[in-house]
């Protein structure tokens, strides 16, 4: 039975909105969870978070960036084609209570995951102030839906084209130096950049959570590929997470692990491009 | 007089099978399975029948198969256990119904596994799968979760009754650890499809890619279902807790299995998942787990495969027959040696496994030897990938969002004979509820259990 797609849209060069056709997740997604998803028989399975959902419409919505095999042929597919495999929602929804000010901080293709989880806090009336970032500002997503979930929005790039010239940690600690009585950070971005948010939240002593993309198989607990160090001890972050008290997380093992594959994620990248005529062999 | 010795299975030639993963057993030819067929004495008392977990009338099926009548070797064979092609190659038969069988009092027992295969084989190959009669619809709904031989055979069965059955699968492909977990070259996937799309022949509702716990829980699936039966498995890895265990090569069996078998990692780049390909690769564990991920890795192009277990060799709890398979393909065994530590780069890669040796004492009052580590034995072995294969417990998910669903200290779910949990209209059966045991135990509990839950929905009980 496959996973019909309603909607792909690119949003900015190398990421894509997908919108797919699935009634009873989007029933029952929160804000925090993924899906993972297998194109065809040959494919991979590869998670998601879960960006959007409309349980009316019965439709959930994924942001991914073309990084390898799988993301660039899921680039490929467009309205009316399909998914065969499309499960979820997966891992624990992020904890959403009354709090002080909320600063959630997304970085390139982690804003689309940090939106939801900023809509929530927002609509139990938490103050929420955003801080998004890109490379550069041909590359930021979805700017004007985090404007409707924020109380104040920041926009960072590091070539300076946009908003302020350098890192969402910049914005991140002047924030925190003021008086603005923040109780919590949500960071999701690119493993290096969480790091740094855990950082420099750190000294403050202020709640960090982040959203860990460790490489999954199952998602359900299964397999044990996606086991990260938190505060010391083994966690699967399919079930267990993916959210975790940032200053606890061994971020280099999550970086390392992350790396396991890299051959052959490269290997699988160029046989792909030759299939596709995009190199002479 | 019965001839004393067994008729031998074919196999492929070891050197040949090191390098593939088609089928290692061949299966008898139509010869060889009528005379082995004739071996069997038709005992008047058959001690053999209750070797069998799911009560197969062996010497009746064995007779049809004497008389070359193999339709109605398989109809009897399908009578008791839907799965036939399956038990046949891995059911341990030496432990079950052929230890019981007179035969091996003086030579060999019959050799009523192979038989059993050869009737099911045999099935595929010639006869249309018979027009299935619809039994009377009863009006009643059982949702059955997990698709492994516990949750097929329970759904089959509760649909042969005329229940309308839903089946739920959290991954892809039913099949459970049929699929995912035991190599293609020892169960090929073809059969395990078959004999699934029987089970739907049957009525039932496959719903594959729903994880229960996370898309509906137990207590909704209650408001839909009259009854629920939980065949979820022991599929949660247990690791051993020393150091390095999260180095990068170092893998569950579940996750190297899952990765060779289900996603067909061997088949990379044609599949697109990966696996790591090591060249001196170890597996930590002794039983059949740990002998397929060695024999996978065998397979994948490994230039040094070693099982390292802490017992001896008579402990191991593998099936003969599958230790003897990986030592003829080249696997080496490490007996009475520990894992202490895993070493590993500075870029996070396993570089080394530190082993302890180990003696065994003389058993205790339960008869069970306990290693002891031998001070000061501490060796290295150079490693590329290591996996851990020393057992699994049921995966928490379900009891932790199900309500006064009871639970050992192991995991498992508490259930009485008929698998009744203590959930009024939850029944369970298979791993979850015995902790990891064996293919025909598991469906002969999903067997139980419906039959138990046919007496709950008609209200006898
Ligand atoms: C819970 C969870 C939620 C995620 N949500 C999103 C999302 O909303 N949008 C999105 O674009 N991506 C998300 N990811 C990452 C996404 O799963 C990977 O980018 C994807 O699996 C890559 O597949 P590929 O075949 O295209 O690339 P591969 O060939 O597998 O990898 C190519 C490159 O990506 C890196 N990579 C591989 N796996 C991951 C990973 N899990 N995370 C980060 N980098 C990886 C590799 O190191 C390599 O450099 C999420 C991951 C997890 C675990
Ligand atoms: C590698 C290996 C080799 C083996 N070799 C042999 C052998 O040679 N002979 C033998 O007799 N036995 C063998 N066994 C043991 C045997 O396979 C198991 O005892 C048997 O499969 C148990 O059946 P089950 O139906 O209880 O569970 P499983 O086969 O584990 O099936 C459980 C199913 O439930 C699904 N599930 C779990 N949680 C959920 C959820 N929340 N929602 C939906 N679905 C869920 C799982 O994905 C899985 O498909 C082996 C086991 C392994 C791992
Ligand atoms: S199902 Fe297993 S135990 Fe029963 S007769 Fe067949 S091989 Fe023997
Ligand atoms: S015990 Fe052995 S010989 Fe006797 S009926 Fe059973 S299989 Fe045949
Ligand atoms: S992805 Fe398999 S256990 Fe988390």
């Amino acid at each position: 039975m496959p996973f019909k797609i309603l909607g792909k849209i690119q949003i900015v060069p190398t990421i894509h909105q997908m919108i797919i056709d699935a009634p009873k997740i989007a029933r029952k997604a929160k804000a925090g969870q993924f899906i993972i998803l297998k194109i065809d028989e040959t494919g991979e399975r590869i998670p998601l978070t879960i960006a959007d959902f409309d349980p009316e419409k019965g439709t959930v919505t994924t942001i991914f960036m073309e990084v390898g095999k799988t993301t660039k042929h899921l680039s490929t597919l467009n309205a009316g084609d399909s998914l065969q495999d499309f499960v979820g929602p997966l891992g624990n929804p992020s904890e959403i209570e009354p709090s002080d000010t909320v600063v959630c901080v997304g970085g390139g293709v982690g804003v689309a995951p940090i939106y939801p989880i900023a809509r929530a806090h927002k609509a139990i009336g938490n103050k929420v102030i955003s801080i998004i970032g890109a490379r550069s500002a041909e590359l930021l997503l979805w700017e004007d839906k985090m404007q409707e979930v924020s109380d104040e929005l920041y926009i960072t790039t590091d070539d300076g084209t946009k908003g302020h010239h350098g890192f969402v940690t910049d914005v991140l600690k002047k924030l925190l130096e003021g008086d603005e009585p923040i109780s919590l950070v949500v960071s999701i971005g690119p493993a290096i950049m969480m790091r740094t948010v855990a950082g420099v939240t750190h000294p403050f002593g202020v709640k960090t959570i982040v959203s860990l993309n460790s490489i999954m198989v199952d998602g359900t607990g299964m397999c044990g590929a996606c086991r990260v160090l938190v505060g010391g001890e083994t966690k699967f972050a399919c079930v267990d997470g993916p959210e975790f008290n940032a200053h606890e997380v061994d971020f280099t093992l999550l970086m390392n692990r992350l790396m396991m594959y890299r051959d052959e994620e490269q290997q699988a990248l160029e046989n792909y491009k030759c299939d596709r005529g995009g190199c002479q062999c | 007089m019965p001839v004393l010795g067994r008729n031998d299975m074919p196999r492929q030639d070891p050197e040949k099978r090191r390098s593939n993963f088609d089928e290692v057993a061949l299966g008898y030819s139509h010869e060889q399975a009528l005379a082995e067929a004739s071996r069997c004495i038709q005992c008047k008392k058959p001690t053999c029948i209750a070797g069998c977990p799911v009560g197969i009338d062996i010497p009746a099926f064995i007779q049809y198969m004497a008389d070359d009548d193999m339709d109605a070797a398989i109809r009897e064979l399908k009578s008791m256990n839907a799965l036939p092609a399956i038990c046949g190659r891995v059911c341990p038969q030496e432990t079950q119904c052929e230890e019981v069988c007179v035969l091996g009092k003086k030579g060999e027992p019959v050799a009523i596994g192979r038989l059993e295969r050869y009737a099911a084989d045999h099935e595929q190959d010639n006869i249309e799968t018979e027009a299935i009669e619809k039994p009377a619809a009863t009006g009643k709904k059982v949702a059955v979760v997990g698709s492994g031989p516990a949750g097929l055979t329970a759904a089959a069965e509760l649909a042969k009754m005329g229940h309308s059955v839903t089946l739920f699968e959290a991954l892809h492909k039913a099949g459970g650890v049929l699929v995912y977990g035991i190599p293609e070259f020892r169960l090929p996937k073809s059969i395990v499809q078959s004999e699934v799309e029987y089970v739907g022949s049957l009525g039932v509702d496959l719903q594959l890619n729903t994880v229960i716990g996370k898309l509906d829980t137990v207590d909704e699936l209650l408001e839909e279902y009259n009854a629920v039966f939980l065949g979820t498995g022991a599929g949660l890895p247990v690791f051993m807790g020393i150091d390095g265990e999260n180095l990068s090569g170092v893998y569950s069996a579940n996750e190297f299995l899952t990765r060779v078998n289900l996603m067909k990692a061997y088949q990379f780049p044609g599949y697109d998942t990966p696996v790591k390909r090591g060249q001196r690769v170890v597996v930590v564990g002794g039983g059949n787990v740990a002998m397929d991920s060695a024999r996978c890795a065998v397979r994948l192009g490994a230039e040094e495969v070693t099982i390292v277990y802490r017992r001896g060799e008579d402990e191991m709890p593998a099936r003969n027959e599958e230790i003897e398979n990986a030592r003829e393909e080249g696997v080496k065994f490490k007996l009475l040696s520990n894992p202490t530590r895993i070493l590993g780069d500075e870029s996070n890669w396993v570089t080394q496994l530190e082993c302890l040796n180990m003696e065994l004492c003389e058993p205790d009052e339960s008869g069970r030897c306990r290693p002891v580590p031998l001070e000061g034995s501490e060796h290295l072995m150079d490693v590329d990938v290591v996996i851990i294969a020393i057992g699994t417990s049921p995966n928490p998910l379900i009891p932790m969002t199900t309500k006064g669903l009871e639970t050992s200290k192991w995991g498992t779910i508490i259930a009485d004979e008929d698998g009744l949990s203590s959930r009024e209209g939850v029944y369970g059966g298979g791993d979850v509820v015995t902790g990891a045991a064996t293919v025909i135990s598991a469906m002969g509990a999903g067997k139980t259990a419906a039959k138990a839950i046919n007496n709950y929905l008609k209200g006898n009980k």
